[in-house]
């Protein structure tokens, strides 16, 4: 599951992107809405956003970028989800209910809010509820068993499990008790389960994918497309191909 | 809003979901829930305790040097020419400014806590300096993020960071300003949650942290209180304070909510203009939106985007502000205004040449609206201004505006 920052270098781009990881066979793609202030964000993925909104990137030109590609990714005959990784601030801004009815039009299937806690999510999971529009919430090795089971019971589409206590970005080491954890975590929910933040290499596919629906990963693949403003985007695009085929290769 | 449909202002806020009417709240990844979670039942467990208080009065009284005075500026209100003129001298705590208050609290909670590693933001630097002091004295690692643009306008605070044992982490992302380095404590304090606490410096951020600083900070508008009955036997008309974060102006007002008979009037970073981009006054100027935790006023675009901001003082250079001075603007309770660069700069002279008194350039923006409060009122009437901190600090950069060196 490959996270793309939209519009770095630029949305034309993004959408050469998406069509490129569903043909090389991504389960679903998170679309990253650029933010100001992402505190749950690394160098890599800031870096990315800051660049996106240097060019002046909107919520609507993005939206809009989404609908002429998303109703249209599919493998094997099947559709290939797109999901906003968003922050609560620019959901806020654009209005809850106008939110989910603009990105349902343009043919995403939910968000990944990660600034919004269970606590503050009653409203719009209420609203994403009834809109049958995923609202994926995170747990993460902080979270204490029986809030867990809470935000589990509050989360749609899938459940997000943080791989790290930090923020997102490679790494080469990943906690020792992960698996255990989201071990527990399957016997608490019907969900699927897919695990984020510092996923890069093969390795980490082969070590977490028995355990996991799906793994995320997103610095390591922002970093390859975010070569497209000095090469050739040909090769950046065959690039980013291959390492996801890498991936999946490890997948299977 | 019409002021007639809105609820006054209480004293009892927030209420358990860290709500100050509409705004507050917490709005932060998953991963500091813990953290916030600890340090809310701390606070309580803190707050039960006569011990945790007799120490923080002890520190208060014995390394600030509290209660400071409330003190009457004889010839600035004869300059005026209208009502006397009185300045809450926090300027003259140890460290210099009203921060000290809030990192000796945080920081006796960071050791019930027992975490050894700190981390705080700063922006002007006081807030950095006074983590600095409280962590040394108290044998705490202590690394400050400050924007590197900060760290050009006040040379003389990172360096006494530095000699208090604390390492100045540049910011390099974004606008390098106090809002970017609040980014970076928080990613820091992402990976190091479990170790560390983060010593927030202003009243926002996510619940608990804009009722825990605005309870540290109360001392100054608690002292206010009572050394107004003793020297006037009353309390005043008006009262002033300067809003950045808002931390000096929430310690000051918050003891005067419920005292309905007295103005209180905080005063924001008007910058070069009213234009986006060249001032710093959400409360003026924004819109209620998310920003570092919680909900407030910020200044944003018509995306959430948060918008860069202006001020000559590098503390209230910040497009947020806390939710209660929302919660309080919203109720009516509190009238917010701007005051621009060029009169801060002007109040500055005033105070050192009429007073023998400089003070920091945040604390200019309330002597300004201060002055012209005074001016308007009769000779009965009585204004304390928050005299927030001195303005050795901002000797550089007065100097640089003035065009001036001090090489």
């Amino acid at each position: 599951m490959p996270f793309v920052t939209a519009g770095d270098p630029d949305l034309e781009f993004t959408a050469a992107v998406l069509k490129e990881l569903a043909a090389r066979g991504a389960h679903l793609c998170e679309l990253g809405i650029p933010y100001s202030d992402p505190i749950a964000d690394g160098p890599v993925i800031q870096a990315s956003y800051t660049r996106a909104l240097e060019k002046k990137v909107k919520l609507g030109q993005i939206l809009e970028t989404a609908a002429t590609v998303a109703p249209k990714l599919a493998l094997n005959g099947n559709a290939v989800p797109v999901v906003t990784m968003v922050s609560y601030a620019i959901i806020h801004r654009h209005g809850l209910a106008k939110y989910v009815a603009d990105a349902k039009r343009c043919g995403i299937a939910g968000a990944i809010v990660p600034d919004l806690l269970v606590e503050e999510s009653a409203e719009f999971s209420a609203l994403c509820r009834k809109e049958d529009f995923s609202l994926i919430q995170l747990v993460t090795p902080t979270t204490p068993r029986d809030r867990a089971k809470r935000i589990a019971e509050r989360s749609t589409g899938f459940l997000y499990y943080v791989s790290i206590t930090g923020i997102t970005g490679e790494r080469t080491q990943l906690p020792p008790d992960l698996i255990e954890n989201v071990n527990w975590m399957r016997s608490q929910t019907e969900l699927p389960i897919c695990i984020g933040f510092g996923i890069s290499t093969p390795e980490h596919v082969k070590l977490l994918a028995p355990a996991a629906d799906g793994l995320i990963v997103g610095s390591a693949l922002v970093r390859r497309v975010a070569a497209a403003a000095t090469e050739p985007r040909a090769k950046v695009l065959n690039d980013v191909g291959a390492y996801v085929a890498s991936l999946l290769a490890a997948l299977n | 809003m019409a002021s007639s449909e809105v609820s006054p202002a209480v004293a009892q806020v927030p209420d358990e979901a860290g709500r100050f009417g509409l705004f507050g709240g917490r709005y932060v990844p998953e991963t500091l829930t813990k953290a916030l979670d600890q340090l809310t039942r701390e606070y309580a467990a803190a707050q039960a305790d006569p011990k945790f208080r007799a120490e923080l009065d002890y520190l208060l009284k014995n390394y600030v040097g509290r209660p400071n005075p409330l003190y009457f500026l004889e010839r600035l209100t004869a300059k005026c020419g209208g009502a006397k003129l009185y300045v809450k001298r926090e300027d003259l705590n140890h460290t210099g400014a009203h921060k000290i208050n809030n990192t000796l609290g945080q920081t006796l909670l960071t050791l019930r806590m027992g975490k050894k590693r700190v981390i705080a933001e700063t922006g002007a630097g006081q807030h950095g300096v006074a983590t600095a002091n409280a962590c040394a004295r108290f044998g705490l690692e202590c690394i400050v993020y400050m924007g590197e643009e900060d760290i050009r306008r006040q040379k003389l605070n990172v360096f006494n960071m530095r000699m208090l044992g604390a390492e100045v982490r540049p910011v390099t992302t974004g606008s390098r300003t106090l809002r970017d380095a609040i980014n970076e404590a928080m990613r820091d304090w992402m990976s190091s949650v479990e170790s560390t606490h983060y010593i927030i410096g202003s009243v926002v951020g996510p619940h608990p942290f804009p009722r825990i600083v605005r309870d540290f900070q109360s001392v100054i508008g608690r002292e206010t209180i009572e050394q107004s009955q003793a020297q006037f036997g009353r309390l005043p008309d008006c009262v002033v304070a300067c809003v950045g974060g808002g931390s000096n102006a929430a310690g000051m007002f918050y003891p005067f909510v419920e005292h309905r008979g007295v103005e209180l009037v905080g005063v924001e970073a008007g910058g070069r203009s009213a234009k986006p981009g060249d001032h710093a006054a959400p409360l003026s100027h924004g819109t209620p939106g998310v920003l570092h935790g919680s909900f407030s006023y910020v200044m944003q675009d018509d995306d959430g985007q948060t918008s860069d901001v202006h001020s000559v003082s590098a503390g209230l250079d910040y497009p947020g502000v806390g939710p209660e001075h929302s919660y309080w603007k919203d109720a009516g309770r509190v009238r917010y205004t701007y005051c621009e660069d060029a009169e801060a700069l002007e109040a500055f002279d005033a105070m050192a040449r009429t007073e023998g008194i400089l003070p920091a350039l945040e604390s200019s923006h309330a002597i300004a609206k201060g002055m012209e409060e005074a001016r308007k009122r009769s000779k009965d009437e009585i204004v304390v201004v928050c005299l927030s901190g001195r303005g050795d600090k901002d000797a550089f950069e007065v100097a640089r505006l003035k065009g001036m060196s001090l090489e």
